[in-house]
């Protein structure tokens, strides 16, 4: 690991002045991929600024309609939390389909969202990566690409984003706001992420200096149909190979409103709005489903070992869909 | 301070060797970076006994190493840190670097939490942070200022085991023992989180009041899925925290093989244990 000087702040101002004069200084908030990334030599910071003492932590109503969840409030007390459980079951799903237990008491939510990767490509420095280090290549995309996207890459880049509470978050309509030196602004969720293009070592829309203040969430009406699939190689603690956000809507057996979220196909959380609207004033059952899956899933372009997700994917959002409209997360 | 004399019973290539270690400057002779290299020259000879000759120089890198004292002129970006561990105040010059564990290991002597895969993965330096269970491999030190730690060593009230050590033992939770101490963490932390209502994956009612939940084995084992056995100590493992979390006795469900004990009967035995059978 490279020496870096350690500040902690109180105070966001101060944090985003910090962060503007020094390009390369970095957050530290939790540490679960930080610190593992800089033990890899991936990231090599020259300071770390310590936010944990930054009372961003707060999860609470927010005066302008939903709930409002603090950037550094824990991934765990964040699933756990009434606000949370009673309003945004799948956020909960989603969270505690993630990491371990372990690391989702030290993992904060703006950190959940600034994670990077997992491409081992990314992570192994003797391998080409555009992401670590623009310009060199991509050596996925020609290599061992089994867990890579299947929609937004580019020849620079088909890493995927590997949260799963993002994907809920894409699902729900968030709203990220985030301060910088020169003020506050939110960013719709779906915007906050971006797809890889020529330039994947940029994994967001932040600019220089700008610090995640907290994730607003809208109300909704889903809390009675809503679903969190994750399929994976292992049962628990592993990344997603297809993950689905599942929300539904449903009045009198039709579906009045529809939310699909996945995980583990491209470079940010994919919403598939095409499905979504498909999906509006036709009844809540398997065929419906099935539909939406493939319509969901047409554009899709697997890379030579994932062709098997546009199947799975297929199968895995009739099923949380499914699922979804069973109501398994009731009260 | 004895003299150093003239060992005629040392080869010339163990004279040159303790040398090499005596000249050096003793504050590089800590276990960090370059002087690892030294740590394994002293290893080799005090293996052979060697060392009994000259102990004068070696005195003050046994001493340094086995108290909590700073490392001069190793650490880089050096600050100071308060911590409690196991109830005692401690107080450290770090190298800004420095993961809790390390620290805990390398400089307090507390070896009881286990570097596995150093990378968050295995779950082997598990341990509490102000009551809950935190990866101390990926903490670094510096971000411990005034919280509670507690390790393994913690754990027992004195010479009484802690109800989850015990239950372990019981149970035979383990085989070679090296992810012990971050399982038994884990599973204490996991004992409140399930008072406390905390939900898991596996959850069904997620809309529901938080309160004490009861779980099941595949809940157990859902929760526990950060600690990594390589010995797959698993059945046991769940057998143990199971008992502990319910409160009630879990019968062990193995039994010696032994003579009138076939195969035959083996089979028995895996139908009245079902799936916890373990032979």
């Amino acid at each position: 690991m490279q020496p870096f000087k350690y500040t902690k702040t109180t105070d966001v101002i101060a944090t985003t002045k910090l962060l503007a004069a020094n390009t390369r200084a970095k957050i530290l908030a939790g540490g679960t991929n930080i610190i593992d990334l800089m033990k890899e030599d991936v990231e090599r910071p020259d300071e770390l600024v310590d936010i944990t003492n930054i009372s961003l932590a707060e999860i609470k109503i927010n005066p302008a309609g939903g709930v409002s969840i603090g950037a550094v409030a824990r991934n765990t007390d964040t699933a756990n939390h009434q606000l949370i459980r009673e309003n945004y079951p799948l956020l909960t799903q989603a969270i505690l389909a993630g990491a371990s237990a372990q690391i989702r008491n030290m993992a904060t939510n703006g950190g959940n969202l600034n994670q990077r990767t997992r491409c081992p490509y990314f992570y192994d420095v003797a391998m080409p990566c555009n992401k670590r280090e623009p310009g060199s290549g991509c050596g996925a995309f020609e290599g061992e690409n089994r867990m890579q996207a299947i929609f937004g890459w580019s020849d620079k880049c088909v890493a995927v984003h590997p949260s799963d509470m993002c994907v809920a978050l894409a699902a729900l309509d968030a709203v990220v706001i985030v301060q910088g030196p020169t003020g506050n602004r939110s960013i719709p969720f779906t915007a906050y992420h971006r797809l890889p293009g020529d330039t994947p070592e940029k994994d967001n829309t932040l600019n220089a200096g700008e610090v995640i203040l907290s994730i607003d969430i809208p109300t909704n009406s889903f809390q009675n149909n809503s679903y969190y699939l994750k399929v994976r190689d292992r049962s628990s603690y592993a990344f997603a190979l297809i993950s689905v956000a599942a929300a539904l809507e449903i009045s009198g057996g039709n579906i009045t409103q529809a939310r699909i979220a996945l995980g583990g196909v491209a470079h940010k959380p994919w919403r598939t709005t095409e499905a979504e609207k498909y999906l509006v004033g036709k009844p809540a059952n398997e065929n419906s489903f099935k539909e939406a899956a493939i319509i969901a899933m047409k554009d899709a372009r697997p890379l030579k070992h994932n062709s098997y997700k546009p199947m799975l994917a297929t199968r895995a959002i009739a099923r949380a869909l499914m699922q979804a409209t069973n109501g398994v997360a009731k009260s | 301070m004895p003299e150093q004399t003239d060992n005629q019973d040392l080869t010339d290539d163990e004279k040159s060797l303790i040398q090499e270690i005596l000249s050096e400057d003793e504050s590089n002779l800590t276990p960090y970076g370059e002087s690892r290299r030294n740590f394994l020259k002293m290893a080799m000879l005090t293996s052979g006994g060697l060392m009994a000759f000259e102990l004068s120089g070696a005195q003050g890198f046994f001493a340094d190493s086995l108290t909590d004292s700073p490392a001069p002129g190793i650490i880089e970006n050096i600050l100071r840190v308060a911590f409690k561990v196991n109830g005692n105040k401690k107080s450290l010059d770090i190298d800004s670097r420095m993961t809790l564990l390390d620290a805990l290991r390398e400089r307090l002597q507390l070896t009881g939490s286990k570097k596995g895969c150093d990378h968050g993965q295995c779950g082997a330096c598990t341990l509490l942070v102000d009551g809950r269970r935190v990866l101390s491999c990926l903490t670094l030190a510096a971000s411990c200022e005034g919280k509670s730690i507690t390790t393994i060593e913690g754990l027992a009230d004195n010479a009484k085991l802690h109800p989850m050590q015990a239950a372990f033992v019981k149970h035979d939770g383990f085989q070679c023992g090296y992810c012990t101490p971050g399982q038994i963490c884990s599973a204490t932390a996991l004992i409140e989180e399930a008072k406390r209502g905390e939900l898991s994956y596996l959850s069904t009612d997620v809309r529901s009041k938080a309160g004490p939940l009861e779980l099941s084995d595949e809940e157990i084992r859902e929760r526990m899925s950060g600690n990594i056995c390589r010995c797959g100590a698993y059945p046991n493992i769940v057998d143990a925290i199971k008992e502990v979390h319910s409160g009630k006795d879990v019968g062990q469900h193995w039994q010696f093989l032994h003579e009138g004990n076939n195969a035959f009967s083996v089979g028995n035995l895996m139908q009245k244990g079902g799936e916890n059978a373990a032979i």
